[in-house]
């Protein structure tokens, strides 16, 4: 029997997806909905002086007719009374006891953190979320990101929250950062309790090409937004990963970025998070996505023999390594399955134009054949043929031991010849 | 160019495959892979880069599409329509082996030449003139697509044909479901639109002008004339009323006027792609029974199976295996006698039977008219066929053939690469170049 309860920096929930703090995490309707669909946990869009937003405040990213890839919004924290956002996260946490309700801060002075966190936590938060992260807006007013890219002030208004809280509390970061690391120490060095990220990333969606105005237009204008959606996926799971790999971080981590569905949340927990959030695809889809998120996410755990979330969170971050350590001798080259292959020649041209120029067709032939002798193994022909299992990636046995490139520069240990470099 | 009448029989036909909305052509663009050295490509007898127009639909570049397909095919917008795409581009899609639905390649390029057409996009001027004259014998898709070329290479052209019709058997010929004859002729208008060449109807070369003197007036001769009259049965009883060549009634259905609706038992004769186009033609014009007669099986028939899948759908029968022997009938034909041929299309004695039939098709095949210019000297007459190399040309100097005459009868894609190819063939000739 699996479990899929989470326990993120001491806020637990029935299961590890939360609505990351955004429009799907608006109102205690919105939420009460999103828990009934089977949510585990919200956290409530970021409290704070409500704003007055624009429009419009959105903008896609379409790629070979896939609507929507990446996303980007310039919307800012609620625009709604604090009074009515308390009123609701005390009547939400009332009826859903067991669901984790995370609210999501962002003010300027140390005695307004002091206030906003205890009217938060009398509500009845099970933890708090401190928003260093907005890129657009906000930080313009001297919050969220401009808080998040400085490290001390970070671990300042962090040690504020932490010293006011009785509840956990979570940092939240912001990728628009040359490094992560610092700045999850920094958190760290404050006293939170765990830190989710990545923030939205600064961006400009697209530009009207009739117009020449970017995406989203505002009256003949338009901002930097911060992006998201499944496009941002890899560059959250790096910093995922960064900060979980690093020796002397340790928190837990609420992974953020992209996650559409049950794979890319094991993805994520796989790279350290405890727990994972999920705005983007719920704007676009709604909150019963969660239903094949819950099914996928049990299911994989039962096929894998993991009975806690405990058993999988972090099992690939020590294959997570430096270029450095990696080994230089291993050799693989590019097998293509003929009675797969359709003859598309992707491939064919994919390495011609774009790698090592060793697959190659005869006039008429439908299947390409491999040059292996000249074949890198890179794998750009496996990435871009359309067939699963077509083209594999056989390892070579050339004789040579693993040597890493720093093993190399200490031992002198010989490497392979080099492919395809004449 | 004169309109032809909007009241004639072949407006009955809707759009059998139809067209593709903006929103859907992008969808179906952005299905197609883009391969590399395309099947599709190979398959296709003018060598459309397929992959290319359709990406360009895809970002919305419809524009470049039509250019690309026009580049390769200036009848790119009838080919969409009346290609057979399941055994040409279609049927070699790299999907098929998926098993995923193939690309909708003629429903993709009929989508990017109708925005070109309705947009009136050209692409193609005339070269600057080179002083050359070419005759062309024919106007059907050969001859124009052979001319069009032509003119981009600056040379004069003047196309010939008996008829007053323009376009050969795309305006005459196709079934209705497919193209009628007024989009034909919107596509002869749009080629002729490259301008310089004169088309000449009515006038039969061979007579008024003599062949001697075609040759004489210009420098290089096409021949593209097609072929001639449906081929009859040559049994008893052919003469009665009601009984038609095939071509000879889907020409009168597309030009004019022809009335089935008292008709009982439709009997179509033979086993290609006229036959089951009349067949097809029958039943949707609202003949009550439309029965195809064919000698061979359904497996060896010529006619494409997707062709008859259709037919039968709508409704068509067949009789597989019957050899007309006579019609039977007063004045008018009333039934067909057959006799049952075995494996070896052989007619089996003693197994007489009639087919009710108040109205017949002969769809046997059309006269190959290599005789017309047999009497030139170097010109090699196969069977009825010009024989050509792979240019088109011919063993006369100056002359070149391509389409029906020459090939025996293929479809519209054939002749206008056919005549594409000649056109360079002759251009490397008038300019001195080796056209080997």
């Amino acid at each position: 029997m699996v479990d899929i309860s989470a326990n993120c920096g001491g806020i637990r929930s029935p299961n590890p997806f939360w609505l990351a703090s955004a429009p799907p995490a608006n109102s205690g309707g919105q939420i009460q909905r999103a828990f009934d669909h089977g949510w585990g946990g919200a956290v409530w869009k970021t409290l704070g002086q409500p704003i007055q937003n624009l429009s419009s405040r959105f903008g896609g990213v379409d790629y070979r007719g896939l609507k929507n890839i990446g996303f980007n919004n310039i919307e800012l924290i609620t625009d709604r009374p604090l009074e009515s956002n308390f009123r609701e996260i005390y009547e939400t946490k009332q009826k859903y006891p067991k669901h984790a309700i995370i609210v999501s801060l962002m003010v300027e002075t140390k005695q307004q953190w002091q206030e906003i966190i205890k009217r938060a936590i009398d509500a009845g938060a099970d933890g708090l979320e401190l928003n260093f992260g907005c890129p657009h807006g906000m930080c313009e007013r001297g919050m969220g990101s401009a808080v998040g890219q400085e490290p001390d002030v970070n671990a300042e208004i962090t040690s504020w929250a932490v010293e006011y809280s009785t509840v956990p509390v979570l940092v939240k970061l912001t990728p628009n950062v040359a490094n992560i690391v610092p700045h999850g120490l920094a958190a760290k060095r404050g006293g939170a309790h765990g830190v989710s990220l990545i923030n939205t990333i600064k961006s400009i969606i697209g530009v009207d090409i009739d117009t020449f105005v970017p995406h989203p237009m505002v009256d003949g204008r338009s901002t930097n937004g911060g992006y998201c959606g499944a496009a941002v996926r890899p560059i959250a799971l790096h910093m995922v990963g960064a900060l979980a790999r690093e020796p002397g971080f340790g928190l837990p981590i609420s992974g953020i970025g992209g996650i559409t569905n049950w794979r890319d949340a094991v993805e994520f927990m796989l790279l350290g998070s405890s727990s994972v959030q999920v705005c983007t695809e719920v704007m676009l889809r709604g909150y019963r996505i969660v239903e094949d998120m819950i099914e996928g996410l049990t299911d994989y755990m039962e096929a894998k023999g993991f009975a806690t979330l405990d058993d999988m969170i972090g099992r690939a971050v020590p294959n997570f390594t430096e270029w450095g350590e990696l080994d230089l001798n291993f050799e693989t080259v590019a097998k293509i399955d003929a009675d797969k292959c359709i003859g598309c020649h992707l491939c064919v041209v994919a390495c011609d134009d774009g790698a090592h120029q060793c697959i190659h067709v005869g006039r008429d032939e439908r299947v390409p054949v491999v040059d292996e002798a000249e074949c890198v193994g890179c794998n750009l022909c496996q990435i871009v043929c359309p067939v699963p299992g077509c083209i594999t990636m056989a390892e070579v046995d050339n004789g040579f031991g693993k040597v890493s490139w720093n093993e190399h520069l200490r031992t002198g240990a010989s490497l392979r010849p080099k492919k395809a470099a004449h | 160019m004169a309109r032809i009448d909007e009241s004639r029989s072949e407006c009955v036909f809707d759009d059998f495959k139809g067209p593709l909305t903006a929103e859907q052509a992008v969808i179906e663009a952005n299905r197609c892979l883009y391969c590399h050295g395309a099947p599709c490509v190979t398959a296709c007898p003018t060598a459309i880069d397929i992959p290319e127009f359709i990406r360009k639909i895809s970002t919305g570049n419809v524009k470049g599409s039509a250019k690309t397909i026009l580049e390769a095919n200036i009848h790119g917008m009838s080919c969409a329509r009346v290609c057979p795409v399941e055994v040409l581009c279609v049927g070699a899609c790299v999907h098929n082996l998926q098993g995923v639905p193939p690309i909708q390649i003629g429903k993709l390029q009929r989508y990017a030449t109708d925005v070109a057409y309705a947009n009136g996009w050209r692409f193609f001027e005339a070269g600057a003139p080179t002083g050359k004259h070419v005759a062309l014998v024919g106007a059907g898709p050969a001859s124009l697509a052979c001319a069009h070329e032509l003119r981009r290479f600056g040379h004069a052209c003047t196309i010939y044909d008996k008829r007053p019709v323009v376009g050969g058997l795309n305006t005459t010929g196709v079934a209705p479901y497919k193209m009628r004859a007024d989009r034909s002729l919107d596509e002869v208008e749009w080629i002729l639109g490259i301008g310089g060449i004169e088309v000449r109807t009515g006038v039969d070369v061979g007579t008024q002008p003599t062949w001697a003197e075609l040759e004489a007036g210009h420098d290089a001769v096409f021949l593209g004339f097609g072929l001639g009259v449906d081929t009859p049965m040559g049994i008893v009883g052919e003469e009665l009323a009601g009984i038609w060549g095939a071509v000879e009634f889907i020409e009168r259905m597309k030009l004019g006027k022809v009335s089935v609706s008292a008709v009982r038992n439709a009997v179509v004769v033979g086993g290609g792609n006229t036959a089951l186009d009349a067949t097809r033609e029958l039943v949707g014009l609202g003949a009550r029974t439309v029965t195809l007669l064919y000698r061979g099986t359904e497996a060896t028939m010529s006619g494409y199976a997707h062709e008859w899948q259709a037919g039968r759908v709508d409704g068509a029968r067949a009789l597989w295996q019957a050899q007309p022997v006579q019609f039977v009938g007063g004045d008018r034909v009333e039934a067909v006698r057959c006799l049952r041929v075995d494996d070896e299309k052989r007619p089996v004695p003693g197994t007489e039977f009639d087919v009710d039939a108040d109205l017949v098709l002969v769809a046997i095949g059309q006269a190959k008219l290599g005789a017309l210019v047999q009497a030139l000297p170097g010109l090699a007459v196969e069977r009825g066929r010009i024989v050509v190399d792979g240019n088109g040309a011919c063993g006369r100097p100056k002359f070149f053939a391509g389409g029906d005459c020459a090939n025996g009868g293929k479809e519209v894609v054939n002749a206008s690469a056919e005549g594409r190819r000649a056109a360079i063939a002759i251009h490397q000739m008038l300019s001195g170049a080796d056209h080997g």
